[in-house]
């Protein structure tokens, strides 16, 4: 990856390589299109300083232009074969990736329920939850961004959450647990784990944990910085 | 540079003597004939004259215990008459001076704390140096000179590594290295700033002369003098930042800084001290680059000396097994030596003794027993906490040594002045460069406190001393300003940083325990983080610490750990350590946890209305997975002719004594045997603590209503108490848990057991009281929660669970983790069985968030004092209960399992090594303990139960005795 191309703001919604009104391209395909021409014009990478919706990625993410740059190269890295869109496939392409106890989690949070493929603006927006809290953000009528606390516990509670109905279960935490864990302990003692833990956090008596009862387990740690990455500020 | 210099007086020689005898050689008594060096009283001899060395025989034939000292023998053989009694004290003078030095400066901590009030607003350390000058003076006056001060020998080679042994390895790794950036930049480039400037600025305030004509001191001299005052000093850092308790990213970038700045001292120092030799004139270009050099050898050499050693460390305690008694020997003496080797090349001896103790502590902890992990945190907190003493003392009674002095009001305000604006700035200046890379900035308040916590101390003092005034002509100059830069920073800032944190609003640091979702969700924090540095292709900081948890994964942990341990989760040991800490102080509550449960719902009027029952109750079933409570007894209905076989049981096996040993037939040195006594004991304790839960159902109610108006009593203090049951947590940061608001610090001191606030993490788990209306709606299912048993295949038939006897061969306790058991008296379990009936109402799982209800800590106190509602109850123990008490077999069994499970992985490690202690006892799998692997040793609860109560069973017996007998 070069740092070349990063400092230069020349993002736009037109592609500057070919005139191709990328921001219009909501669609699957045109973007894919419009990708594809682009990479056709040059091959270099400084020759290519146009991403997609780069504008409403921006404002919505909050990444800067030098960032969201790097992540589309990092992207079309991983589209293997220029599909314009990335599958788990790809995703398990990546070799440091292998040893990560809960990594078929992490890449399920990439491909929204029902979605196969997840592309470049769903790729942003699931790392935008990893850049670091602003504290100046604090407008209130906006929709809370990804990066807020909230946004990135949530991003947490729903990886544990694979049934989406707002609770994680006892089964759903044992399954995280056991991946974790891998083969250190007994099935017992993961049960047992995952039953304390349950009973720590369950203030309803559901027997399950709730987004609220998720957050108020952790407010004591600061998520905010245990949940970003510094290469993303 | 820190030669080790004769000590001037005998004191220092002989507190060196003590505490490193093999060092005696270079005292005097080293002088003697080489027969006499076997013998260590001899050694320890101050002043042995030599013409009784020449006396063959004499000294030999004498042993420690005897005791005549030479002048007796000298006596004995001149004058001829024996003497009953003799004055010796030449012969104990220097340890003998040594104790009592120890013991002032013991007594006088303790007299510290009388005062609640003062101590809250004076740092121990301040006291400290005022009692040291106090003491100084009155030796002043009465010797005419100072006989005492601190030896920079004694500094360096004792009193010091002790403290940095301490603090590296109780050192929170994870906090360190996430903050490693930062404390390099401050440690480094912060102190060469800071001695640079010192060094130029004195040296023009000269030339300008604001410093007086007197000071015969150039450039060199002054960056000298720069280097060695411009290190914030270690001792000082934690002597006064353990009592402010700013929040651990603070603490640990100035306490790091004052640790890691050690190679540039270091460094500076030599390199200036060869300057100043040569003199300033001389010094080639190719001598800065050589400093550099040296720098960076010092500081990696230091660093590389110590992981080695940490390495060693690890590898040896994995072989530890069949003498645990040395295992904290071994870390001492590997830290130790870790610190002397570094010292022995010259490099950083602190880095080196720092990256030790960090580097190991994860490999020694999970090797050596749970004993001598207290061990180490006990002795070492003790060490560390004489030898701070001593420090502070001594710096006290040098600095009233007129002989010494040398006063200039110009050096030592310009020297004041400087060290702090160029702290500041410097703090200012790094923060801004390193905001820019750090995921949490440092803020304004952070900086205020940096440049303000940047004490000076003993080392500075130490090297100071060092100097060589023939070289250095100015050193009594610099001794005098180094004393009152140290005494500045020491007592005026480290007085005042407490209030300037307060009216600053800086974090506190929350002395807290992670709950176990913090744990676990923290644990998929870190690999979402590293999951999302891949796939961004962010080579990160998590990328990174990923690999290292890899490679450490592959490699080092399976060179390190044993090989029980090794296959354990560092997530599971968290567990593991939530319930014990919880089970210590459900234990260490005893009869207090109940009275302190219900006096914390003091609106309740009835007892229908106490939606937690006890605290015990809570805890059990709120760890009804941890402990795994066998309930299928609950659920189902046994036929009343096992009704009554298990009543008639149960009153036997409850109140049958075993047969009592007085004595402890085998005494050995190496071992602490954990046997009869200690099975006696524990069946003593649960039989207690059953009879107080027997007598707590049936007379709480009553109870309820004095207790109530004892509360009214006693309300308005216990109230207000912030709820802060001291926790003493006694970590490396955390000496003192001083959360409490000060007022009340009083109040709690003199209220609580100071026993239990030694002990770690005692943590109530006191939910607020559920309002009575949702009570019958909670009850069904908060009943099921409790009741599910977490293992339902090994649970056994109803039957077998209620008569043990009828358990027969291989039903394993449904009580499944024995680990998780082992920690909690079985006897709470049985207890807990029997209320659950008459129990109405079951609550809410504890609120992690208020782990400590504001009343029930200052009620469970009000326990204390009236132990007399329960001393009935105890005395009871010979009258029949009626009660019944399934378990009690499978206590048992846990017992030997437990015991037994300690060996799995070991003896199995160690098998090919050792002689087959036990051929008929299989070794469990070295994986965690299932409780099937344990059915080889179960025989017939029944039979065991009749030789439990006639005879010791051979094969517990042979259990238990094993340790002392293998002698």
């Amino acid at each position: 990856m070069s740092s070349v191309g990063c400092s230069e703001p020349k993002v736009q919604p037109l592609c500057s390589n070919c005139s191709f009104d990328v921001a219009a391209g909501h669609l699957q395909g045109e973007r894919q299109s419009a990708v594809c021409f682009c990479r056709n014009m040059g091959s270099s990478s400084s020759d290519m300083k146009t991403v997609p919706n780069s504008q409403e990625l921006m404002e919505e993410t909050g990444f800067s232009a030098a960032h969201l740059f790097r992540l589309y190269e990092r992207f079309e890295f991983l589209d293997k074969d220029n599909k314009g869109h990335l599958r788990p496939e790809d995703f398990e392409a990546v070799q440091e990736l292998s040893t990560n106890p809960i990594r078929d989690r992490i890449i399920g949070s990439f491909f929204p329920p029902g979605q196969e493929t997840a592309d470049f603006p769903t790729f942003v927006r699931i790392l935008a939850h990893f850049r670091p809290t602003e504290k100046s953000r604090t407008r209130g009528d906006q929709p809370e961004p990804a990066n807020s606390s909230t946004g990135k516990l949530k991003f947490a509670f729903q990886l544990y959450d694979q049934d989406r109905d707002g609770k994680i279960s006892k089964d759903e935490l044992l399954q995280v647990l056991r991946a974790m864990l891998e083969m250190q302990v007994t099935e017992e003692q993961l049960q047992s784990m995952a039953e304390r833990a349950i009973q720590e956090a369950d203030l309803d008596k559901d027997k399950a944990i709730s987004f609220e009862e998720f957050r108020k387990t952790l407010e004591k740690v600061d998520t905010d910085q245990k949940m970003s990455s510094r290469f993303m500020k | 540079m820190r030669t080790l210099s004769s000590g001037d007086t005998m004191l220092l020689l002989g507190l060196m003597l003590l505490l490193l005898p093999a060092a005696a050689p270079t005292d005097q008594s080293g002088t003697g004939s080489p027969g006499l060096g076997s013998s260590p009283p001899v050694l320890l001899h101050p002043q042995p004259g030599p013409e009784e060395f020449g006396a063959p025989g004499v000294a030999s034939a004498r042993s420690a215990a005897e005791g005549p000292g030479e002048d007796g023998a000298e006596h004995h053989h001149h004058g001829g008459g024996f003497r009953v009694v003799q004055w010796e004290w030449t012969y104990v003078q220097t340890p003998y001076i040594i104790a009592i030095w120890l013991l002032v400066a013991s007594v006088a901590k303790i007299l510290f704390h009388f005062s609640q009030r003062f101590t809250t607003v004076v740092p121990e350390s301040c006291m400290l140096i005022l009692l040291g000058l106090v003491l100084g003076g009155i030796v002043l006056i009465a010797n005419k000179k100072q006989l005492y001060q601190l030896d920079p020998a004694l500094f360096f080679l004792f009193l010091l590594p002790t403290i940095v042994g301490d603090a590296g390895y109780f050192m929170p790794a994870r906090l360190f290295f996430d903050n490693l950036g930062a404390i390099l930049t401050y440690a480094v480039v912060g102190t060469l700033w800071n001695a640079f400037c010192t060094g130029f600025c004195l040296y023009a305030a000269k030339l300008m002369g604001v410093i007086d004509e007197h000071v015969q001191a150039d450039l060199m001299d002054f960056l000298l003098f720069g280097a060695l005052i411009s290190a914030v000093d270690p001792v000082a850092v934690l002597a006064v930042f353990e009592e402010v308790h700013v929040n651990e990213t603070l603490f640990i970038i100035v306490f790091g800084e004052s640790l890691l700045n050690d190679a540039v001292t270091v460094v500076l120092y030599k390199v200036y001290i060869s300057f100043v030799e040569v003199g300033g004139a001389n010094v080639l270009t190719a001598d800065y680059f050589k400093g550099v050099a040296s720098f960076l050898i010092v500081s990696i050499g230091g660093t590389l000396v110590g992981l080695v050693f940490a390495v060693v460390l690890g590898f040896v305690t994995r072989f530890t097994k069949k003498v645990r008694i040395i295992e904290p020997l071994f870390v001492f003496l590997l830290v130790y030596l870790a610190y002397l080797t570094a010292e022995l090349f010259s490099l950083s001896a602190i880095l080196s003794m720092t990256f030790c103790g960090i580097g190991a502590n994860k490999y020694v902890e999970a090797n050596i027993s749970q004993k001598s992990r207290t061990t180490i945190k006990y002795t070492m907190k003790n060490l560390a906490s004489i030898a701070e003493t001593i420090i502070f003392i001594f710096l006290g009674i040098s600095a009233v040594d007129k002989s010494k002095w040398a006063w200039d009001t110009g050096l030592v305000s310009c020297t004041l002045v400087f060290i702090f604006v160029f702290r500041a700035m410097g703090v200012v200046g790094q923060t801004w460069v390193l905001n820019r890379f750090r995921l949490v900035p440092l803020d304004k308040i952070d900086q205020v406190v940096m440049s303000y916590g940047g004490l000076r101390g003993a080392v500075a003092f130490a090297l100071v001393v060092l100097l060589d005034g023939e070289q250095v002509k100015a050193k009594d100059y610099f001794v005098a300003t180094t004393i009152v830069v140290v005494f500045f920073t020491v007592m005026f800032q480290g007085l005042t940083i407490k209030p300037l944190v307060k009216w600053l609003k800086v974090p506190r640091a929350t002395n807290r325990k992670p709950t176990i979702n913090e744990e676990i969700h923290e644990r998929a924090f870190d690999h979402i983080l590293t999951a999302v540095e891949d796939i961004a292709g962010l080579q990160g900081y998590h990328h990174w610490r990923d690999k290292w948890e890899q490679f450490d994964r592959n490699y080092l942990s399976k060179l390190l750990l044993r090989k029980s341990v090794y296959r354990k989760s560092e997530l599971w040991e968290a567990y593991q350590k939530i319930n014990i800490r919880d089970a210590i102080s459900v234990i260490d509550q005893g009869g207090n946890v109940l009275t302190s449960a219900r006096l914390s719902l003091p609106s309740m009027a009835s007892r229908a209305s106490f939606p937690e029952v006890t605290n015990v109750t809570n805890y059990l079933r709120e760890n009804g997975s941890g402990v795994c409570l066998d309930l299928q007894v609950i659920d189902n209905v046994p036929g009343s002719k096992v009704v009554e076989d298990v009543e008639t049981h149960h009153v036997l096996a409850g109140n049958l004594y075993k047969p009592r040993r007085r004595y402890q037939s085998h005494y050995s040195r190496h071992f602490m045997p954990l046997g009869e006594k200690e099975r006696q004991d524990r069946e003593v304790f649960q039989r207690n603590m059953r009879i107080r839960m027997e007598t707590y159902k049936s007379s709480r109610h009553k109870r309820h209503k004095k207790e109530r108006s004892l509360k009214k009593r006693r309300g308005s203090d216990a109230k207000e108490d912030g709820g802060e049951k001291p926790r003493r947590n006694v970590s490396w940061q955390d000496k003192d848990p001083a959360v409490v608001p000060e007022d009340l610090e009083k109040d709690r001191a003199e209220q609580s057991d100071p026993e239990k606030e030694e002990d770690v993490g005692i943590t109530f788990v006191v939910r607020k009281p559920e309002t009575p209306k949702l009570r019958p709606k909670s009850v069904p299912a908060a009943l099921d929660v409790c009741q599910r048993p977490s293992v339902v295949p090994l649970s056994p038939p109803t039957e077998n669970s209620h008569l043990p006897w009828k358990g027969g061969v291989g039903s394993p306790p449904p009580c499944v983790s024995v680990e998780a058991t082992k920690i909690i008296p079985v006897d709470l379990q049985q207890a807990w069985n029997q209320s659950i009936s008459s129990l109405e109402s079951v609550s809410s799982p504890p609120a992690p968030a208020e782990p400590v209800h504001p009343r029930v800590s200052a009620l469970s106190r009000l326990g204390g004092p009236r132990p007399a509602s329960y001393t009935g109850p105890v005395d009871a123990l010979t009258s029949p209960s009626s009660f019944c008490f399934p378990e009690r077999m499978k206590k048992k069994k846990k017992q030997e399992e437990e015991e037994e499970e300690e060996e799995p992985g070991a003896s199995q490690e160690l098998q090919p090594l050792m002689l087959p202690v036990r051929p008929p006892v299989l070794p469990p799998p070295p994986s965690p303990p299932l409780p099937p692997p344990a059915t080889g040793r179960r025989r017939n609860p029944c039979v065991y139960l009749r030789s439990l109560v006639t005879a010791p069973p051979p094969g517990s017996g042979e259990l238990h005795s094993r340790r002392p007998t293998q002698l």
